[in-house]
Parts: structure tokens; sequence; C-alpha cells
């Protein structure tokens, strides 16, 4: 049997994300897929989910939802207070949803990016094999006040566990983990030296796209033809900014690549606040 | 031919190869036809093999744990059995209104380049366009063969809103937009066709090696054409060569 996930309020920006879109990137379509893959990911792990079921993506603030069926959820990734029916429940754990509860929560305390995960995924409509939203390629890109999502009604609630520890999923650490960008070796020594030993801060230019830094880095490369990038990829500007492309990003760009973020320091950076401060550490190969 | 190809990790999972930095259409055929070698004789799981005008990302689905090993393998694909025919070319003739009242650059851009809005049309609708690559949005196709009086630089302030279908050109390049999107090119044609259809398997109908030439038409067969188009009843057939 079917049920209705209802958006009571849509939260900050919230949408239907799975690991992502692959093998349309020769079309020009971004791989899209959770920003942060490993709060994504035990947010189905929890609910004994497969891999790549859809969870609600949630930035600041969580979605308000009603469900109109039983079944089990979770919610994990930055950190927030939850309520079912104005009573507390935890997150990082599996939560026994009844016929029309509500679930409420509060701006979260830190981090940016959490999930709301269910049992069998969310089902809303896959386009070319992924239900991660997309401007253009889904029919919405964005959760909005009065959507209704289908999931599978779940009659018994087992809790085979209780909780995974909050948090121990992912590390923030300051230092990103990076390999050599294509057109690293093409910068000056002092250009290199800027890059690895200086902190850069996020700024309020921060998406699914990209994040931008504060700090500049004088460019000096010469212009490049157009070339394929992925998310993590660092992009230096002609005007000195560094662009970190994350999963919503174009298949190719026309910047030179400094950097390329390890899988893990993509997933980190996507949960930076602005302000916060990073450094890159070069992976040696 | 043969090219001197450097090979590089990109990431824990990911391989670029690079050819030498140019657009060139005997490039772009040595690099599909590695591709599809790559894409048959990898023994590792390949999520997809992303190509540009001189480069191709391999993008593996594990951990590349070595990588040296790897660029061994795939050295061996370009040099073994590598024999890069004659294939066949399609070329696809792509409708054009070039009205200045629907694209709102059309005559500015002329005064910009000392030419006639005439000019312009039968400037930009004489070259066969190569396709190189997709990217910037979905169903978004890289053209080369621009002809050189039609250069301009791209707008200093990009608009917000190009049109779905919007045809343009900045610096040496020119392109349809599949939908709507903000862009700082010059905007001098629309086209009634769908580029990108996320419903269909293939969601694109052009791909990489094809070939385009725009056909001006009027702003009655534009109409003509995009009611067919959104009734499903339009049918583009390409010329194969």
């Amino acid at each position: 049997m079917i049920g209705k996930v209802k958006i009571i309020e849509p939260g900050y920006f919230s949408t239907i994300q799975d690991r992502g879109r692959f093998g349309f990137a020769k079309h020009g379509v971004p791989f899209g897929g959770a920003m942060d893959q490993i709060s994504y990911k035990w947010a189905n792990v929890i609910l004994n989910n497969n891999e790549n079921d859809a969870c609600i993506e949630w930035v600041f603030q969580p979605p308000v939802l009603r469900f109109s069926e039983s079944t089990i959820i979770s919610v994990t990734g930055a950190e927030t207070t939850l309520f079912l029916n104005d009573k507390r429940v935890g997150m990082n754990q599996r939560i026994k949803i009844s016929r029309n509860d509500v679930l409420t929560s509060k701006f979260c305390k830190n981090y940016k990016y959490g999930y709301v995960g269910i049992r069998n995924g969310f089902l809303s409509k896959e386009v070319l094999g992924s239900r991660s939203f997309f401007k253009g390629v889904t029919s919405s890109h964005m959760l909005k006040e009065g959507d209704q999502i289908q999931y599978r009604k779940v009659g018994k609630f087992t809790n085979q566990f209780s909780k995974v520890s909050s948090n121990s999923h992912f590390k923030n650490s300051n230092e990103l983990l990076a390999y050599k960008g294509p057109e690293f070796d093409q910068l000056t020594d002092d250009k290199k030296h800027l890059l690895m030993n200086s902190s850069f801060t996020i700024s309020g230019i921060a998406n699914r796209m990209a994040i931008q830094l504060e700090e500049l880095v004088p460019n000096d490369l010469p212009s490049m033809l157009t070339s394929p990038v992925l998310p993590g990829t660092v992009q230096l500007t002609p005007s000195g900014k560094l662009i970190v492309l994350m999963r919503d990003c174009q298949t190719t760009g026309g910047y030179p690549r400094v950097f390329q973020l390890s899988q893990e320091a993509i997933n980190s950076i996507a949960q930076k606040r602005m302000k916060e401060i990073c450094k890159f550490q070069l992976i040696a190969d | 031919m043969k090219y001197e190809l450097t090979y590089k990790r990109y990431s824990e999972n990911a391989i670029l190869i690079e050819w030498p930095a140019k657009i060139d259409e005997n490039i772009l055929q040595d690099l599909i036809f590695y591709k599809e070698i790559i894409e048959k004789g990898s023994v590792k799981e390949i999520i997809e093999v992303i190509f540009s005008y001189n480069s191709l990302l391999i993008f593996y689905v594990s951990t590349i744990e070595n990588v040296y090993d790897e660029f061994l393998l795939l050295k061996s694909l370009y040099s073994k059995n590598f024999v890069s025919k004659e294939r066949e070319i399609r070329l696809w003739e792509i409708p054009v209104c070039y009205s200045p009242t629907l694209t709102p650059d059309l005559e500015s851009f002329a005064r910009a380049k000392s030419l006639t809005v005439d000019e312009v049309i039968s400037l930009h609708t004489a070259p066969i366009y190569k396709v190189y690559f997709l990217g910037f949005l979905p169903g978004f196709c890289y053209l080369g063969g621009l002809d050189d009086k039609l250069c301009l630089p791209r707008k200093s302030t990009p608009s917000l809103d190009v049109k779905k279908g919007s045809v343009a050109i900045g610096e040496n390049q020119t392109g349809i937009y599949p939908m709507d999107s903000p862009g700082g090119w010059h905007v001098i044609g629309c086209c009634p066709l769908n580029l990108f259809d996320p419903k269909k398997e293939i969601p694109c109908f052009v791909l990489p090696g094809d070939e385009i030439q725009f056909i001006s038409i009027t702003e009655n067969e534009y109409n003509d054409i995009g009611s067919l188009v959104n009734s499903g009843n339009y049918l583009l057939n390409p010329t194969i060569s």
C-alpha cells in the first residue's frame, strides 16, 4: 500500500536526492546526488534500505512533514532537535511513524545538510535512472509547501539496533585532502606555496553547484580549452577566485583546475558553513 | 594518426587522458575511437567516460589501487588494434528563426560587427558545424566552425534569463540553449526543437561527432514547427554520409 508524505513547510532548500545520476554526463547532465554522501548513506543503512534509496535532503532547516500511513524513518546529518507530534525523538536511529504523524524540527545547530530517510525510499519519479532533483531534468527542483511524495507503507516496526553514535560518521576536519589538479603544475612555485599553505574561508556563495572561497590567489595561468570536471574539482578563475565544484556542477568547465578533492573532503566541505576555515593538503601519489 | 597523450590521476577513482590542446576534428575522431575501446576493453568497472575537445576523463566505480598499472593498461589499448576507420557522419539541418522581434540581440549584434542582419544570417547558416561534445547544460552542444567574422566577446553582464531554444554566439563559439538559463552569449536566433528531452531513453538526438547546419526559417514556420514539436509530430532525420 502506498502512503504519502505531505510537505507542510518546505524548509530552506529541500530536495529529493539519491546517490546521483550516472551515465548521462556525456549529454551534459550533472551527476547530482546527496551533497554529503556519508550522512545520506547512514540514513539508508539505519533503515536497512537499498544503498540508492531516495531521501529528502534539507539545508539548515528540515521540512515539516505529515505522513499518511505508518512507516519507519531516520534523520541524519546536521544536528537538529526533532519532534514527532511535539514529542522529542532522536536522530541517527529508527523512528516509528503512525498514520497522520507530523515531524517537526528546529534550525540545525551545526553543519549544513541533513537527510530524512524512509523505509524503501521516497518514490518520486525516477528520471534518467535517478530521483535526484535537478532543474530541467526532474519536473520539480525543490520541495514546495503542499507537495506530496509517495512511499510504501510499513505495518511492522522492528528495531534491530538502537542507534548510530551521532556524527561519528563525518570528520569535520579543516584539512581537505586533495589530488593535484591537471593544471596545478603550471602554477609558479609561489602560487603553489600560497595554495598549499594558506587558510581559506567559505564565502556566502555556496550551493549545490559550487562553493566559492573568499581569499584571492592571483592567477597568471594561460586560458585553456573547456575540459571535463567532476564534483570536488577546485577551479581558479581569471580574477583569482577559488571555486570548489559540488554535486550539481556542470560536466565541463573552462577554468584551470588546481585541485581535486578526495571523496571524504567533498562530503566534509559540503557541511561547512560560511566563515569556516579550510586548508588544502596534497595526497602523495 | 597517433598523438602524444599524457595520463594523469584525476581523483581516487578517475584518470584524465590529454591530447594536444587544439580544437581539431582529427583529435575528436581519435578521442571518440579511443573512448569506445576503453569502454569495451577496461577491466575495471567504469561509471562513465566524459570528454571535451582534447581530453577524456575515465570515472571508475572503485578506487584505483595502482594508477601506473592502470596507465599501462590504457596505453596498451591505445597502441593495440587501433585502426581508426572511416565512420558515417550524421548531418542535422536545424531550423532557426533569425527574427529581430523574437531575438533580443540580433540587431545590436549586427551593429557591433558592422554587418547587416542578412549578412549575419548568411554567415551563420553557411558553415557545417562539428559537434565536439556536450556540456554546460543538459543537451548543450559545443560546436566548432563559426566564421571569424561573427566572433564577438561575451556580454560583460550575463542575461539572467536566456530562453530555451536561443541560438547564440560567444567569442568564437556558437550554440543552442536547450533550456532556460542565465547566459552571457548574444542571442541571434531561436530554434523550435527540443535539444534535450529527459523523458527519452537517449535524451539528446545530436551527439558528438555529428554535424549541424542551421537553416533560416520564417516566424510562421517557427510557430508551425513549434506546435508540431509540442504535439510530438515533428520528425527530424539526419543526412548520413
